[in-house]
């Protein structure tokens, strides 16, 4: 505690003269703006919840209210961290037991495994992302390269144009049954590096999200100011480095615009085709509450729509940060 | 639970050797009578055979049997038709087997109160409470009044091959209602050709609300969701499964015929590890209920609130609001050789399933029996508990003599419209309902 509020200091000065210089500098309105508005904002829309949830009465109870989903949060949490404790006593007790395996018997085959407990709230959180991020990085690598080709050559792009078109407003509850059939048919290994459900959800993620990046990139790459491609070949770059010196740098923006709505796009379709197919992470977790349908379920699910759509705001800020790390104007 | 663990990992090894699969996932729906794999898993069970199990729910039960086939779960909680549809091509083709019961009864069947209204006026009273059990001929008005509307009298089941469909059907039939043919052969595999009740599948937890929406009357699912219309008010439980055939088998345990070959020791461990659950169950008169309970409300499993949960568990059920009564074996997981796979067990299933035009053409009383005997392995069974026997986990008077043939599930009842059911003559005992496909009949 005490280490707590001494480290908490220092700090807390900074935020006060970082106030006091706001309030030194009088730019009332843009302070409101910045601060107050959303804090606003989000205050009139608890207030709103908190009043009208008790009103709607559901078959498992009246709606819950920010209140109880504060509390089942913070239950969610400690089942995680009970479930972690059950986790570490579990491999305490194999290493255990595998020692005395191995007192007795030096060339015994001994193996450590995980706890095979029901993954918690927590752990579902990181497969989602883990899963997000890998089909929003085959996504990019499909993507952008694509989008440059097509950006490049307007023949091309004429001609696999109406695909895009078609391709894109396709519902992630369409591609489902087709990816886990192919996944199904065709990975087929004794000893799989990944787990077919995560290769399915991955995949179906892949689809839904390719098509931004693709469309942003090619406009962007299309519409790179003449002068400095009449440059570019008048000094005969070749192809590569005419694509990294002149292409990339002035399409970059829109790159990244197509990238934010596609990882934006990903998240969602994620969440949808887990929900659908079962496999691990949040879409499941939701479902799976849903399907138990307990007193405390609705609140359970309202913290996974909560975190889901936190997630899904601080993947798109970390977007826009490493765009402007980025995005290079030389 | 972690005390449990921590005995489980001794090793208990008997005369079957080392499991081929030592990592497992097993599948399930949210639904009590999921308790042998949970209560497997917290009272160490797996664990003493060395298994490491990962119990995970399925949003339905497609979804659950196209994971069993696609090999991403080793095995699965199933409704009984689910191995013999899989089996015989109806819906999707895979050899399915099981030697394992899961349990006995669970079902009820739910109208909502406005068909309650009318209906309890058929219905002969006690006092002022209906005689239970309640025939469908009692819906009969309510249904010709829905006809007179031009309406369809629509209700719910929860899978084309579940025990509820079944269930449903021959409480409809058995009351002179129709509840209409399959017609497999004609790509028709909607159910309600000549229908009187129009039979339409809904997952098991949205029926409460389906039912609340108008657009079903009523309902046939397991539990919690028949105490669940109770405790909001919404409908009314008329009869329950029992009461349609006492003792009558419910889910089984499903692995694919090829993963059983490969892997016959953990097969048999899986086994050993259920049966000492399913015992546990019911041991000392259902003493362990009460914490079987708590283990089924833990949100990873069943996660209902406990007290709905116990209605059924615990040997009641409320039927109309306030009307509760004893319904000692309402859930049977060991009692009865309840875990036993008893070949006539598929034989009733299967002549369900041609009754209602599902089995699309009329076949051989052989073909019945070969089939039986293909998807339900006794075999396999006797040998798990043989070895439990041995081991003195468990007595041998806790099972059938495996020195029998053991084809039939000892008489537990008869069904309710009266018809005996003789599973060594199929044909003869589809032929003997009034209402259903008979002999050669094609709908």
């Amino acid at each position: 505690m005490n280490t707590l509020t001494t480290t908490a200091r220092p700090e807390q000065n900074v935020w006060l003269k970082s106030l006091a210089s706001r309030f030194a500098g009088i730019d009332w309105a843009q302070t409101a703006r910045q601060l107050l508005l959303p804090a606003l904002g989000i205050l009139i829309f608890l207030g709103f919840w908190h009043l009208t949830a008790p009103r709607i009465d559901t078959s498992l109870g009246a709606f819950p209210g920010p209140a109880q989903v504060w509390e089942q949060g913070g239950q969610l949490w400690q089942e995680h961290e009970n479930q972690r404790e059950r986790a570490d006593k579990f491999i305490t007790m194999q290493e255990e037991r595998n020692a005395r395996i191995l007192a007795k018997n030096p060339d015994a085959e001994v193996k450590i495994r995980d706890y095979p407990g029901a993954p918690t709230f927590i752990d579902q959180i990181g497969t989602s992302l883990v899963t997000v991020l890998a089909g929003f990085v085959l996504a990019t690598l499909i993507a952008v390269p694509l989008g440059i080709v097509f950006g490049l050559n307007r023949h091309f792009q004429a001609a696999v144009n109406p695909l895009i078109q078609v391709f894109k407003p396709v519902s992630p509850l369409a591609w489902l049954p087709l990816v886990t059939m192919v996944v199904s048919a065709t990975y087929v290994s004794d000893d799989p590096l990944f787990e077919k459900s995560f290769l399915t959800s991955m995949i179906t993620v892949t689809l839904c999200s390719l098509w931004p990046t693709l469309i942003n990139t090619s406009v962007g790459v299309a519409a790179v100011n003449p002068d400095l491609l009449n440059v570019s070949q008048v000094l005969r770059l070749p192809f590569l480095t005419h694509v990294r010196k002149v292409v990339l740098p002035s399409s970059v923006p829109m790159i990244f615009t197509g990238l934010r709505v596609s990882l934006g796009i990903a998240w969602m379709v994620l969440i949808a085709a887990e929900m659908l197919a079962q496999s691990p992470g949040l879409g499941k977790f939701v479902w799976d509450e849903f399907q138990n349908g307990s007193s405390q379920s609705l609140s359970r699910i309202m913290v996974a729509v909560l975190t889901i759509g936190f997630i899904g705001f601080l993947l798109d800020r970390v977007m826009l940060l490493i765009q402007k790390k980025v995005a290079w104007n030389e | 639970m972690a005390a449990s663990l921590i005995a489980g990992v001794g090793p208990v090894q008997g005369a079957i050797g080392e499991p081929e699969k030592a990592d497992l996932k097993l599948g399930f729906i949210k639904l009590t009578d999921m308790a042998p794999l949970a209560v497997a898993w917290e009272q160490g069970f797996f664990m003493d055979e060395g298994l490491f199990v990962e119990l995970e729910a399925q949003a339905n039960w497609k979804v659950l049997l196209d994971r069993v086939i696609t090999g991403e779960l080793d095995g699965a909680h199933m409704l009984a038709g689910q191995p013999l549809g899989a089996t015989i091509g109806y819906g999707t083709q895979a050899n399915i087997i099981t030697a394992f019961s899961m349990d006995l009864n669970g079902n009820g069947i739910t109208v909502s109160n406005d068909v309650w209204d009318t209906m309890s006026q058929h219905i002969e009273k006690e006092g002022d409470k209906p005689v239970h059990p309640i025939s469908a001929s009692a819906l009969k008005p309510v249904v010709e009044q829905s006809r007179a509307k031009g309406e369809r009298f629509r209700m719910g089941m929860v899978f084309p091959v579940s025990t509820h469909n079944y269930e449903l059907r021959y409480w409809l039939a058995a009351g002179g209602l129709h509840p209409g043919f399959y017609a497999p052969q004609r790509g028709d595999t909607s159910g309600t050709l000549e229908a009187d009740v129009h039979l339409s599948v809904t997952p098991p937890p949205q029926m409460p609300a389906t039912m609340e929406a108008g657009t079903i009357a009523g309902y046939c699912v397991g539990e919690p969701w028949n105490q669940q219309a109770v405790f909001k008010g919404i409908g009314v439980p008329v009869i329950t499964d029992y009461e349609i055939w006492p003792n009558n088998p419910e889910k089984v345990f499903g692995v694919t015929e090829s993963w059983a070959e490969e892997n016959p020791n953990t097969h048999l461990r899986l086994l050993r590890a259920m049966i000492r659950a399913a015992h546990w169950l019911d041991e000392n008169n259902n003493a362990n209920r009460e914490e079987a309970v708590e283990i089924l409300a833990r949100p990873s499993y069943v996660g209902a609130d406990a007290e709905v949960i116990a209605n059924s568990m615990t040997g009641t059920f409320e039927y109309e609001k306030g009307d509760v009564r004893e319904v000692p074996d309402f859930n049977v997981f060991f009692r009865y050789n309840a875990t036993y796979p008893y070949p006539s067990d598929a034989i009733w299933y299967l002549s369900q399933m041609r009754r209602w035009g599902q089995i699309a053409e009329a076949k051989p009383d052989d073909w019945y029996m070969q089939t039986a005997a293909k998807v339900y392995r006794g075999d396999i069974y006797a040998q798990a508990a043989q070895s439990l026997i041995d081991e003195g986990l468990l007595s041998a008077e806790d099972f059938p003599d495996f020195s029998e043939e053991n084809f039939e599930r000892p008489f537990q009842g008869e069904l309710i419209d009266g018809v005996a059911f003789t599973p060594r003559q199929p044909n003869a005992y589809i032929d003997s309902f009034d209402i259903g496909l008979k002999g050669s009949d094609t709908p």
